[in-house]
């Protein structure tokens, strides 16, 4: 059948089973935009800013595993997406995004909105196309969301010239995508499986380290098993969080600058890692040089290019995690006798009693982690997270009871400030049973208070809740630890008058002082199922602790700050 | 850990901005690329590139997956035993000794490309350490101008 480039576009959304589009029209995408107003296959939500397009089809893809998918328009339209796909780049996020490009005849003359696109994009996407004919669309659309959901997921960019999408061409969308040169390896090599296998069963402190690839692989029910099989201790990363139960005897909480105690003096003494889809962030390992120096490494990753890259590796494993799971599990099951390692959970069950993630409640003033550990009472499992960048975040990650995979949705390669709040409407529009809730601080939530309008008009109920300490409270931490407290432009006294902004756009907003008056805005807020914004104002000095300072040693944390 | 030299060759295919996948990979990383040299395969839909590289075990071990990873990489070939070849031409002036520059370039698998009124144009393609070699043996001669082609490499078997 023949049709225009922008009707392929439709169609394709349609064939690949897309519900939702978020996005904001341009005069390089208008055609496009011309054949949404006509069909009602999909739902288009119009975000009020491109970077919160892209953000919240991240979100809805890291909620339901989808791929996500947002259009924008050419030069300023791309431009301010960009931070959205550097975003997804950064934590394997499965996602296409679409952006109109000026007509090809155009192209290189610094047209009106032209900007090279694809120059740009080439360095925060899995892979992009610049489109050049209408004839090639269906294939490249086909291609793009088979590259962003397999092997190792990531956003994919097209960009479409103009006079693209108003050509006719015949459209035939493949039912299948072979590429000679695109075979990710999801089979991991048997005989390497069996010998980390064994390393296991001969091991005496072994730990696992499980990463994002645990969640993005859908393994946490074979991890979980594997857990429960050896009775061997377990670390997560902040992009593992909930893959095992927050009251797994075995979790040892997270691990790196801001990880448990335990957690970290396991990585530190164990005599073997078996690290699961993580990608040794620097914020995980800290010094190299004496990350898990005691350990052999098993490192299963569907990325080779992941494996190696930072410390030498004993067992590497490159395929899917899920299926090299469903090999090494059987094997592991045969050799493994769990006692063998209760002396080692004993010592690590001592450095938890020594030193347990915890934090100084108060009567006076709210303390941000009492905030979410209220939520977590409260809503449990209920809710699915989405977090800011700062203290906030990190207060989220140690303290949130999170109980499935999924559940806690967080910018952790780029730490992108003002993701949280577009992050949880696509959250919301892909999971709308759950409530989507947003622990945000008062610097990041100004960066895309815009998108206020956004859920009241889309209907995407979000429960904002802004820990508000009046600062730029993570830059400020490092300020009093390492510049002797000189406050450079992080003080954030003067402030919008958060419930007021939040009616404004037709949302509810509460002010909260107190732990009472907290239960009784959370609840009102779920209830009333419009967007919400608390804001908390909490102990402005809370420090997030323990603490590894940059490049310091997982095994020599900063347990508490004096004055 | 020793910094060393590799070649590698890269098979792509010839698709629209391949060539700058490449390059701005080995930007972005803060690879070297000390010559690159591109062609399509005759009879077929892929080009070979081959780049001289520099670097450490963990680092070329990354070139190489990285390389691998980009999506219309088809083959990544990590030379162990190899031939390599890198082509260099050479401008004279015309009053330097033809016959001795011409001698030379011959000891060098290569010989006179061209002589006008004013210069004499050589051509010399040999291993890439030859080449070197080449060219500080024909400084006597004072060369006006050198264009050397990178490095092409083919695997012994
Ligand atoms: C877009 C962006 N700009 C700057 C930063 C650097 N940064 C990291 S945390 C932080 C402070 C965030 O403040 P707030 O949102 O109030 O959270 P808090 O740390 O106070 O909980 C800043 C500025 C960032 N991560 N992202
Ligand atoms: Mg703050």
């Amino acid at each position: 059948m023949e049709m225009t480039g922008a009707q392929m576009v439709i169609e394709a959304m349609k064939l690949e089973g897309v519900d939702t589009v978020f996005g904001y029209p341009g005069g390089a995408i208008m055609n496009v935009y011309d054949e949404i107003y006509k069909q009602n296959d999909f739902r288009h939500i119009l975000t009020r800013h491109e970077q919160a397009a892209v953000h919240a089809a991240d979100g809805y893809a890291r909620a339901t595993g989808k791929v996500g998918v947002a259009f924008v328009t050419s030069g300023p339209g791309f431009t301010n997406a960009v931070t959205g796909l550097a975003t997804a780049y950064m934590d394997s996020v499965p996602m296409v995004v679409i952006s109109g490009q000026v007509p090809i005849t155009m192209i290189g003359t610094d047209a009106f909105q032209e900007i090279d696109a694809t120059g740009i994009s080439r360095s925060c996407t899995k892979h992009n196309y610049l489109v050049r004919s209408a004839k090639e669309l269906p294939h490249i659309l086909k291609e793009a969301f088979y590259i962003a959901a397999s092997g190792r997921p990531g956003p994919v960019h097209v960009d479409i010239p103009k006079d693209v999408t108003a050509e006719l061409a015949k459209f035939e969308y493949p039912t299948h995508i072979d590429l000679p040169t695109y075979r990710p390896t999801t089979k991991g090599n048997v005989r390497q499986i069996k010998k980390a296998a064994e390393a296991i069963c001969n091991a005496k402190r072994p730990v696992f380290y499980l990463g994002g690839g645990v969640i993005s692989s859908g393994s946490a029910d074979l991890v979980r098993e594997f857990v429960q099989a050896t009775q061997i201790p377990a670390v997560e990363t902040l992009m593992a969080r909930g893959s095992l139960r927050h009251d797994d005897p075995l979790l040892l909480g997270m691990v790196g600058m801001h990880g448990s105690y335990q957690a970290n003096m396991a990585m530190s003494e164990a005599d073997l890692m078996i690290a699961l889809g993580p990608r040794f962030d620097d914020r995980v390992t800290g010094k190299l040089s004496e990350f898990a120096k005691h350990a052999k490494v098993i490192h299963v990753d569907i990325d080779p290019s992941s494996i190696g890259k930072l410390v030498d590796v004993d067992y590497p494993i490159v395929g899917d995690l899920k299926e090299v799971l469903e090999v090494m599990l059987p094997k592991v099951k045969e050799c493994v006798d769990p006692d063998r390692y209760q002396a080692w959970r004993n010592i690590l069950k001592r450095y938890n009693e020594i030193h347990p993630m915890r934090f100084e409640d108060s009567d006076e003033v709210i303390k941000p982690q009492w905030v979410i550990k209220r939520v977590g009472e409260i809503l449990g499992d209920k809710a699915i997270i989405s977090t800011d960048v700062g203290q906030h975040q990190m207060w989220t990650a140690q303290f949130y009871p999170f109980s499935h995979p999924r559940q806690l949705v967080t910018s952790g390669g780029l730490g992108t400030m003002g993701f949280g709040f577009p992050a949880a409407m696509g959250v919301k529009r892909g999971v709308p049973d759950k409530v989507s809730v947003n622990f945000t601080g008062d610097g990041s939530i100004l960066m895309n208070i815009q998108e206020l309008v956004t859920a009241v008009e889309a209907r995407l109920p979000v429960v904002n809740i802004i820990l508000n300490n009046h600062y730029l409270g993570m830059v400020r931490q490092w300020q009093t630890f390492f510049y002797d407290k000189r406050y450079a432009e992080t003080d954030l006294s003067f402030q919008p008058d958060f419930v007021r902004l939040a009616e404004a756009c037709g949302g509810v907003g509460y002010r909260v002082e107190t732990k009472e008056e907290f239960d009784e805005a959370l609840e009102d807020a779920v209830n009333k199922g419009v967007v919400a914004m608390i804001d908390v104002i909490v102990d402005r000095e809370e420090n997030v602790l323990p603490m590894v300072p940059s490049g310091g040693t997982l095994y020599n944390m900063m347990l508490e700050y004096k004055d | 850990m020793k910094v060393e030299r590799r070649v590698i060759s890269v098979i792509v295919q010839n698709e629209h901005s391949v060539l700058a996948r490449i390059t701005s990979l080995f930007a972005a990383r803060g690879y070297n690329i000390e010559t690159l040299t591109v062609a399509p395969i005759p009879e077929s839909d892929m080009s070979r590139l081959t780049i001289e590289t520099k670097g450490n075990v963990r680092v070329i071990e990354q070139i190489i997956k990285q390389l691998h990873k980009l999506i219309p990489t088809y083959k990544v070939i990590e030379h162990e035993e190899m031939v390599e070849k890198e082509m260099v031409m050479m401008k004279f002036p015309i009053n330097e000794s033809l016959a001795n520059i011409q001698a030379l370039c011959e000891a060098y698998n290569g010989g006179i490309a061209n002589v006008s009124s004013q210069h004499i144009i050589t051509m010399v393609a040999d291993e890439p350490k030859r080449v070197k070699h080449f060219i500080e043996a024909a400084q006597r001669f004072h060369p006006v101008e050198i264009v050397r082609g990178g490095v092409v490499a083919m695997e012994r078997e």
